[in-house]
């Protein structure tokens, strides 16, 4: 009885904890410190990881084929993250 | 499918050794990789409506690669994107695996991939499908990826899923079948730092089940029988074949219109390979119709726990390879490109296009793989290594 007693106090404890954080959490509002009208130079082609996406297929295509290593190669993203 | 492929035997053909199976497949999950996530390029917004015409080329080690790629992407309405890619690669091989034990060959291989992406206020849905076929090699691959933006469009993440489905066989041996499944997990997370950095890091895992080894290659192994005191028996690999890689990327926009890029990877597989790569790149444009860029990359890894350039005697391990990409080596590349932009109004019906060059010398260098064709006591003959020439010229049109 006293054990179920412990474990209901831990598992209240645990509960309330979790809870907390995500009331803290919500709580928080996290503003983007980069206003979209200051990214003027990340919207430049220049700042894309891949402007030709075929020439850069080729490219990783050449690598895997010789090298041991393969997987997470760029490509992704880049640019102003703007509307 | 079949009848697609043409094979040009022009040279005598007894046997073929490349990485055939590697170019296929690992070439489908890129091609479809690399376009599903090239949408981005702007968060939740689609790409732009656009055509390319590539031609590449690969010149070194005896092999000659080269052929088109051809890129057609176009929006229907606003919130879909569709596109098509087809790509041959047609090889002439006098490699140094082909040349220890059998005899060059040429051969066409080619590439079909279609795809869709769909946007949904701040999520892209992307969905891929590649098909390769060459004369013993038959590969398909399927990719589904979901992107969303956060914080403002500062974030976005992205998580990717490819299968693949493999057949391979092998020449004059029409009973040869075996298959090889992949499987593929990606998550990708671009990070705006500030107004002039961007962050990105990726994180992908690959699963290959079934026959893993390339049918054409041969391990080498002590054998005083014969007059030159080594012989060659099949390779044997693992039946599995798991891989992790993680990459950084940052991007800085300099305080004149220029950009600097570096770029770093960490890989690890089951077969107990390490691998690192560096890469640093510069673009710098010109004008309104100029850019240049140059690029350098250094890449070292170790090699696979069942490699060796030469086993004590036949069959005397249970996996056995000889593969020179289980080998360590490093490679050392530098490139550089230029591009021409023609503006609005150059060209009749298109928004824009430009016209792009780009070299890239490389350089590979193994440190326990042997060229047994130069000669020399077994064990003892000179390392290998050899320079490799990689061009890309396209023609990009943007409508």
């Amino acid at each position: 009885m006293k054990q179920r007693t412990r474990s209901t106090f831990i598992q209240a404890a645990v509960l309330t904890t979790l809870l907390g954080g995500v009331c803290a959490c919500s709580s928080f509002e996290l503003k983007p410190w980069v206003k979209p009208y200051e990214r003027n130079q990340l919207a430049d082609p220049i700042m894309s990881f891949n402007r030709d996406p075929v020439s850069l297929s080729y490219l990783h295509h050449v690598r895997e084929v010789r090298e041991g290593a393969r997987g997470a190669e760029g490509g992704d993203g880049g640019g102003c993250g703007c509307n | 499918m079949g009848a697609d492929v043409a094979v040009t035997n022009s040279i005598a053909v007894t046997n073929r050794i490349i990485g055939a199976r590697a170019a296929v497949s690992f070439g489908a999950a890129l091609i479809c990789t690399v376009l599903m996530f090239a949408t981005r390029v702007f968060a939740t917004v689609l790409p732009e409506d656009r055509a390319d015409v590539l031609y590449h080329s690969y010149n070194g080690g005896g092999v000659q690669v080269h052929g088109p790629s051809i890129l057609v992407r176009k929006s229907v309405g606003k919130q879909v994107s569709v596109w098509a890619n087809y790509y041959v690669d047609q090889v002439s091989s006098a490699s140094v695996d082909v040349m220890a034990t059998a005899s060059p060959y040429t051969e066409k291989r080619i590439e079909r991939s279609v795809g869709m992406d769909v946007l949904h206020d701040k999520t892209t849905f992307g969905l891929g499908y590649t098909s390769g076929d060459e004369p013993d090699y038959k590969a398909k691959s399927a990719h589904f990826s979901v992107s969303q933006d956060f914080f403002g469009d500062l974030t976005t993440v992205a998580i990717s899923f490819g299968r693949g489905w493999d057949e391979i066989g092998k020449h004059a041996q029409p009973g040869f079948q075996e298959k090889m499944d992949t499987r593929t997990y990606r998550l990708d997370v671009s990070q705006i730092l500030t107004r002039s950095l961007i962050a990105g890091l990726t994180y992908q895992t690959i699963s290959d089940q079934g026959f893993l080894n390339n049918p054409y290659r041969s391990a080498r192994f002590l054998d005083p029988s014969v007059p030159r005191g080594f012989s060659f028996e099949s390779e044997v690999y693992p039946k599995t074949h798991t891989s992790n890689a993680i990459a950084a990327r940052l991007k800085y926009y300099l305080p004149y219109r220029a950009a600097l890029m570096t770029e770093y990877r960490w890989f690890q597989d089951t077969y107990g390979i390490r691998a690192n790569d560096i890469a640093l790149e510069y673009t710098h444009p010109l004008g309104d119709h100029w850019t240049f860029e140059g690029r350098a990359r250094y890449y070292k890894q170790s090699a696979a726990d069942f490699y060796s350039d030469l086993f004590p005697r036949s069959n005397s391990q249970n996996f056995i390879g000889r593969n020179k990409e289980l080998a360590a080596f490093n490679t050392q590349s530098l490139g550089l490109g230029v591009s021409y932009h023609l503006v609005k109004g150059m060209l009749p019906l298109v928004n824009s296009a430009s016209l792009t060059f780009n070299g890239e010398y490389v350089r590979y260098k193994y440190d326990d793989f042997r060229d047994v064709t130069k000669g020399g006591a077994p064990g003892a003959e000179p390392l290998f290594d050899y320079d490799a020439f990689v061009i890309r010229a396209f023609f990009s049109v943007f409508f």
